[in-house]
């Protein structure tokens, strides 16, 4: 579906998109995970051919943007990161106004707006104006909005930053039905628990390139251990207490408020910080996550 | 593929013609009473009866037929187009469906020539009534305005898409839509003007659009005359749309 070899997009003096490649096959669920700033929403705009690369290659459902742009378009489904709804019209009206940029039948897409109001669970919010809904209404629509071609490939920016759990779980569970029926998703998130739901493969970008590139369960068995265990002490600094649990687990994270132990028994390792004679105030043995995959990776700097 | 762009501003503006109607045409018709009627009368008494024994109203009345149709044309092509690439993002969702940036531009810039036509129907009418205007001419010289206005609407387009504020926009309404309204022929003959003054007035496509207009309607008008003033603001529109063209392509792909 996607084909990028050393896809690059500079600004000025600025890479945002370092030279990466990346293979999106059909009817996989793709993310683009990182940090602010990562080149995530840079490549998106590259594959959604609004943005021409600065180098490389890049081929989507086996055409160039290039030169196809309009006829990739047709095909593809766009969520991007910022709703481009008009907030003046109803949400029907958003939807039949978008349809009309397809060039579908007015009756096509009469018929198409119910059925995707049904699905987005909008249909008693069809004849509101778009500007009072909630976030998530609002995401959802431009979610329905984005399905009016039957798009063969949807790209998804940060479908659901913003929004409440609900809303969140909602939409999941929209995005789920639609890989079931076949659409390949492309995401880009910085929320590791999406990344896990929704995503088949997934890269992790930082500073424009690609740092690991694998299955979330890859990805944790590669770059983390089976399970954390996460010390909290009643002190301001965790750094001493790193050095007193040498030893004791694979690896020691220190963060502000808290020590995690990366380690293959969670509970093994906390009888043995407790044989060290250390009391923890809080102790919780818990899974490996994308997440400790993720803060591996890109650091732990504030990026914003 | 600009047909489906404008189909969105009219979707648009199903929800605020009327609105648009009456105000659009309100104010030059206050201007036609006040100015044609209310100093038109001290106008007609005065030395010399008038402007060559012509009304002076019916003077006016197919200036402000063009100055009306700057106006809705230069509001038409400001706010509107920053709203769309910059609040709500209409283009931005256009962009990202199979519509180019020839296809978005043309398409709202028909919407525009489409409200600059319904004003200037709706104003003709009304002077028609008041007897501002009497010639059947005016039949073209709404058209006339129409063209007047797509001199106005692609520069401004063109300006409109590289502006990151609205501050802008007061500088154009102040110092370039006033002044052309007043001095560009609209309520009296530019050769009143210094001759400076005068000059740059002539240079305006307003002047040409109330020229145009005037012609037509007051039967003044040369087949020269009038085609020069059609190939003159037929060069600011085509030139204005170039301008508009690299303008949206830089905003919108980046």
């Amino acid at each position: 579906m996607i084909s990028a070899h050393r896809l690059t997009k500079r600004f000025g003096g600025f890479t945002a998109v370092d030279a990466i490649d990346v293979e999106v096959r059909r009817g996989e669920a793709f993310g683009f995970l990182g940090p602010n700033g990562a080149g995530k929403s840079s490549t998106m705009r590259m594959i959604g051919c609004v943005s021409p690369p600065t180098d490389g290659s890049l081929r989507i459902l086996g055409l160039d943007p290039a030169k196809d742009g309009p006829a990739i378009r047709a095909r593809l489904g766009v969520v991007p990161q910022r709703d481009t709804l008009d907030e003046e019209l109803t949400v029907r009206e958003n939807l039949l106004v978008y349809g009309r940029y397809f060039g579908l039948s007015r009756a096509h897409v009469r018929a198409k707006a119910d059925e995707l109001l049904e699905f987005a669970q909008l249909t008693e919010r069809a004849n509101s104006v778009v500007e009072p809904l909630s976030g998530g209404m609002k995401r959802r629509l431009t979610i329905a909005r984005s399905l009016v071609n039957d798009p063969e490939l949807l790209l998804l920016d940060e479908p659901t930053t913003g929004l409440d759990p609900q809303a969140r779980h909602v939409l999941w569970d929209r995005l789920f039905r639609l890989k079931r029926s076949g659409v390949t998703l492309v995401l880009t998130t910085h929320y590791m628990d999406e990344a896990e739901q929704l995503c088949d493969r997934l890269v992790v970008m930082d500073g424009g390139r690609i740092v690991a590139e694998g299955s979330p369960r890859e990805l944790i068995a590669l770059h983390s251990t089976r399970e954390v265990l996460e010390l909290r002490f009643a002190a301001d600094d965790h750094a001493p207490y790193a050095t007193k649990l040498t030893g004791l687990a694979q690896r020691v994270e220190v963060l502000p408020d808290r020590l995690l132990l990366y380690t293959d028994d969670g509970d093994a390792t906390a009888a043995a910080v407790a044989r060290r004679g250390l009391e923890p105030l809080s102790v919780l043995a818990r899974r490996s996550t994308l997440e400790d995959v993720f803060l591996h990776l890109t650091g732990r700097t504030l990026v914003d | 593929m600009a047909g489906r762009a404008f189909s969105f501003w009219l979707t648009n503006y199903r929800r605020v013609w009327r609105g648009t109607l009456i105000s659009g045409f309100l104010g030059p018709l206050f201007f036609l009473v006040a100015m044609g009627f209310g100093l038109g009368a001290l106008v007609d008494d005065g030395v010399g009866g008038g402007l060559g024994g012509v009304d002076y109203v019916r003077f006016i009345a197919p200036g402000i037929l063009a100055a009306q149709a700057m106006q809705t044309a230069v509001g038409e092509s400001t706010f509107p187009v920053m709203g769309a690439l910059k609040w709500q993002r209409q283009y931005h969702a256009m962009l990202a469906a199979p519509l180019g940036i020839a296809d978005i531009v043309l398409g709202h810039v028909a919407f525009v020539a489409m409200r600059v036509a319904i004003t200037s129907a709706a104003f003709a009418v009304v002077a028609a009534v008041l007897g501002a205007i009497t010639s059947w001419w005016v039949l073209l010289a709404v058209p006339a305005a129409i063209l007047t206005g797509l001199a106005f609407t692609t520069p401004v387009f063109a300006f409109a898409a590289r502006q990151h504020d609205d501050s802008g926009f007061n500088v154009l309404f102040r110092f370039i839509v006033m002044p052309m309204f007043l001095f560009s022929g609209t309520f009296f003959p530019v050769e009143q003007l210094p001759g400076v003054l005068e000059a740059i007035a002539r240079v305006t496509p307003l002047w040409h659009g109330v020229e145009l207009c005037r012609g037509l309607v007051m039967g003044t008008a040369t087949a020269a005359g009038s085609l020069g003033h059609v190939a003159y603001l037929t060069l600011w529109a085509a030139g204005g749309l170039w301008l508009a063209f690299a303008s949206f392509r830089k905003r919108l792909v980046t």
